[in-house]
């Protein structure tokens, strides 16, 4: 593929709402915060991050943005995907947290664990309205696949 | 010789693997996945494989972004359980088949799938939680295992097509090592989800559904289902299931049939599936003794047999003899055969197809009426 090619698909990846494909780009822009994110895959790491968090982000990553510091240090887990996060490698500073992926996907869509946990015991997340960001105003629904209930959490 | 007996589709969710891990598996969120793998085990007593290929993904475990292989293989004759941020699973150490291994890299590489060759890897929750679904908990894995990682969470990744491609040349690989081995494959991932963003949890029970059936009904329909496809109807992360054509096309062309599934949702984010097909082309005996019973009609009725030329030679030649028409039927299969990359093996079965149903129709009829076009085309 050319030069236009590759972006008109990349493009096209961008219409999916809710999603943020890791392709080249989010992977440079991501680079150090992945990598940060690894790094938790080392028990003698997770220590030295657990005992002092900015520190160990300020010594060892000092590349990372100011944005994504802040991401890492308040849990902003939507925010950390949104500047190149890689949930996979993401999972790795959850597990360091002791957060599991159904609590980081409770966080991201909003909705809080509980909620999302029910929307999933209850058939998963529908597909309608949630395949094009023009069906629904770029909002995903949080409608269930079994009963057609609505997950969304109330404030 | 060595052959690929059988194909296991299988999602690898961590979750499924901390159940395990956790002894949750009778608990009520999980009784009804975990029944569901027993027929599976049983399965797998009794198939008792050798060695399994494992296509699977690494997730950013032992591989970082510091190197991103597209296609690897892990050709050690051990690999350890990755730390994945929890501290390594407590599972068996996956045993590898080392000189298969090598074998099946040096068969990739001629035919130009250029390797990530692994000597050291540690192996995640995309592989030994399928080996835990298929196994339950054991002291040692069974079998062997040749870990086979792609890269699907960095885009690009391989097409659907080359994955298939990819399992071609795996299968004539394995069918061309002497040693006597029963080999199974493992296509694993998916089935339908996405655990990032706000849409995380989608799940499209219709795709995962007509997935499942296709694998024996419609292969090639999988084979080409776009990225965009996957990760639209199926969720970002559904497009792991591209790992599953690898597994499939291992398995050869239309000749396996479904033994078992298995889908559930919920497994944490992820509907969870499995699947067994096995190779038919290696399991029904009449079928053989019909290839026998045609080679030996070939043998006497068709004038090419008089030379002791190898199967081959005499199919092509019982295929030339034929008038015009026919042979234009006969190229017919083989240029419709999309698989486009191996054509040695291409060819050959489609000839040797060609060959079977001229041989057949030649025993049955008188010797030398030429067979109809519009027979030969009906086939």
């Amino acid at each position: 593929m050319d030069y236009k090619e590759i972006k008109a698909l990349k493009a096209k990846f961008e219409e999916v709402p809710g999603t943020y494909l890791f392709n080249a780009d989010r992977c440079r822009q991501g680079y150090w915060l992945n990598t940060f994110c690894s790094s938790m895959s080392k028990d003698e790491n997770r220590k030295a991050f657990l005992a002092d968090e900015a520190g160990y982000l300020d010594s060892r990553f000092p590349k990372l943005t100011k944005e994504q510091r802040r991401c890492v240090l308040d849990r902003d887990w939507l925010g950390m995907i949104k500047n190149g996060a890689n949930i996979y490698y993401m999972s790795k500073y959850g597990a360091t947290l002791g957060r599991s992926f159904q609590y980081m996907a409770g966080e991201m869509t909003g909705q809080g664990q509980d909620n999302y946990r029910a929307m999933m015991m209850d058939g998963g997340r529908t597909t309608k309205g949630n395949l094009h960001k023009k069906q629904n105003g770029g909002k995903v629904s949080c409608i269930s696949n079994k009963s057609g209930k609505d997950f969304s959490k109330k404030a | 010789m060595a052959k690929i007996t059988a194909g296991i589709g299988c999602s690898h969710v961590p979750a499924i693997g901390a159940a395990f891990d956790q002894g949750l598996t009778q608990d009520a969120y999980w009784k009804p996945l975990f029944d569901g793998y027993e027929p599976a085990r049983e399965w797998i007593k009794k198939h008792k494989p050798d060695v399994a290929i494992l296509v699977y993904n690494d997730h950013g475990s032992a591989l970082t972004l510091d190197l991103i292989p597209t296609l690897g293989i892990g050709v050690a004759d051990e690999f350890q359980p990755a730390d994945e941020g929890w501290g390594p699973r407590q599972v068996p150490v996956v045993k590898g088949h080392s000189a298969l291994a090598w074998h099946i890299t040096e068969s990739l590489i001629t035919n130009e799938f250029d390797m990530c060759v692994m000597n050291k890897l540690d192996v995640d929750h995309g592989l030994t939680v399928p080996l835990n679904i298929m196994c339950g908990k054991v002291d040692d894995w069974p079998f062997a295992v040749i870990p086979v990682p792609i890269n699907v969470v960095m885009f690009p990744i391989p097409t659907g097509d080359r994955c298939w491609r990819m399992g071609e040349v795996i299968r004539r690989a394995v069918e061309s090592f002497p040693e006597d081995l029963n080999v199974v494959i493992f296509g694993t991932g998916g089935m339908s989800h996405q655990i990032h963003g706000e849409r995380s949890g989608m799940i499209n029970r219709k795709f995962d559904t007509a997935f499942l059936d296709d694998l024996s009904k419609n292969p090639q329909r999988l084979r080409y289902i776009k990225h965009e496809e996957y990760t639209t109807f199926a969720g970002a992360e559904g497009i792991e299931m591209v790992m599953w054509m690898v597994m499939r096309a291992a398995l050869g062309d239309n000749n396996v049939h479904e033994v078992y599934r298995h889908y559930h949702v919920p497994a944490s984010n992820t509907a969870a599936g499995l699947i067994i097909l096995e190779n038919d082309d290696l399991k029904k005996p009449q079928k053989k003794s019909a290839k026998k019973a045609v080679k030996k009609a070939a043998g006497k009725k068709t004038p090419a047999a008089k030379k002791p030329a190898g199967k081959k030679a005499a199919a092509k030649k019982a295929a030339v003899k034929k008038p015009a028409g026919k042979k234009a039927a006969a190229k017919r299969p083989a240029a419709k055969k999309p698989v486009k990359k191996s054509p040695p093996k291409a060819a050959k079965k489609a000839v040797k197809k060609v060959a079977k149903k001229v041989a057949k129709k030649v025993a049955k009829k008188a010797v030398k009426k030429p067979v109809g076009k519009k027979a030969a085309k009906k086939k």
